[in-house]
């Protein structure tokens, strides 16, 4: 049988970032968002490769960065697989401080703002704190 | 990782006199090389001669394996159907991969009873590939197989070698007169220049080693070796292969497209010659 996979990459040829590097952050994304956790199974190259008509070399090579940063770990003839969860509490669906944004941006849109205003405010912020 | 093509002091015949003999590289196995140049540069004359069809003016190639080579003239059977040429291709090649042959015929809509010759060039290029690949070679070499395909064939096309790659570990050449599409297809570079290799080298470390810079007119880029620059009134953009270890000159320092890199390296070349 065929699963579904648990992630779809999707990559932006004209990003400028390395396409391996692109791969790394989209499962570290998924990582923080809680879509992937320990023991999922990350898609096999061949099967990335299927979606994104990249070189499997190049998700191989993803898929060492991960490993080397202990997020994944390779089973030998199984697949790659999640060792660890990047979510932070903060994160959940009903977790007090996404209340809390969801309301910011509320009042953001109340003041008029369009998203690329609150992307501004929001980055300059993080800038600061970050 | 074993060595799945090598050629030390390689010489193929020039446009005008001696034949060239600087040309040494090696592609390890499993790696995905674009072979880049100009009309004329040699990449036909150099897939040959890996493909063992030429003999090369000077030097010695070794191909690990078992090659399958398309050459740009599209060689197919030309009164065969789409059919028969799978049929043949069964019959003649132990190895044959029937699944992918038939998969890659549906998946490219090629009519399966239409003759070779009232295919388009696109599909007639389609159909050699399909048959290189489901012969399933160790190394594949293929002259220009895109060039008379529309996007969509590309994209698709790409992807069927890409996933046999992935399936096989088999090792690729393949040519083009630019990087366009191959950019993130392809680990590595091969750039020719009239019958010399230029570049031969890992993608990634080709890119990470080149930067751009906007300076001042009259800077002085150090032990950095200048690939290109262009000068304006005031300011000059160079195209440098930074040296390890020491600092970029002030100016505006962004990192170039692979594109870009090639373009340059290409330029240049052609002044030199």
């Amino acid at each position: 049988m065929k699963g579904l996979r648990l992630i779809e990459f999707r990559i932006d040829r004209r990003s400028g970032v390395a396409t391996y590097l692109q791969l790394v952050h989209q499962v570290k994304q998924a990582l923080r968002l809680g879509l992937l956790g320990p023991g999922d199974r990350l898609p096999t190259a061949r099967e990335v490769v299927e979606q994104t008509a990249i070189n499997p070399n190049t998700v191989l090579k993803a898929y060492r960065e991960l490993e080397r940063e202990g997020l994944v770990e390779p089973r030998p003839g199984l697949g790659t697989f999640v060792r660890r969860s990047l979510v932070t509490p903060g994160v959940a669906e009903d977790s007090p401080l996404r209340g809390d944004l969801l309301e910011w941006m509320e009042r953001a849109r109340g003041y008029g703002m369009g998203r690329e205003d609150v992307e501004a405010l929001f980055r300059s912020v993080l800038d600061q704190r970050f | 990782m074993s060595v799945a093509v090598l050629a030390r002091g390689l010489g193929l015949r020039r446009r005008r006199g001696e034949a060239s003999r600087d040309c040494s590289f090696e592609l390890a196995a499993g790696r995905v090389a674009a072979l880049v140049g100009a009309n004329g540069a040699g990449k036909s004359t150099l897939l040959k001669v890996l493909a063992g069809l030429l003999r090369p003016a000077a030097g010695v190639v070794e191909v690990t394996g078992e090659v399958g080579f398309v050459a740009q003239e599209k060689p197919l059977y030309r009164s065969f159907t789409v059919a028969e040429t799978l049929r043949f291709g069964r019959v003649a090649n132990p190895g044959w991969d029937a699944d992918r042959a038939d998969r890659l015929v549906e998946e490219a809509g090629l009519p399966r009873e239409a003759r070779v010759t009232r295919l388009s060039g696109g599909q007639r290029a389609r159909l050699a590939v399909v048959v290189a690949l489901a012969r399933r070679p160790d190394v594949l070499l293929l002259d220009e197989p895109l060039s008379e395909m529309d996007p969509v064939a590309r994209q698709e096309t790409l992807r069927a070698i890409m996933v046999a790659v992935a399936e096989t570990g088999m090792t690729v050449v393949l040519s083009s007169p630019v990087m366009g599409e191959l950019e993130g297809v392809c680990d590595h570079l091969l750039l020719l220049d009239d019958g010399a290799v230029r570049l031969a080298c890992d993608v990634e470390t080709l890119l990470a080693d080149h930067r751009i810079v906007v300076a001042p007119l009259g800077a002085d880029f150090g032990a950095h070796r200048v690939v290109e620059t262009r000068e304006g009134e005031r300011q000059v953009t160079a195209m440098l292969r930074v040296t390890p270890g020491l600092d970029l000159p002030a100016g505006l320092v962004s990192e170039p497209s692979l594109d870009e890199v090639v373009v340059a390296h290409l330029r240049r070349a052609g002044v030199a010659a």
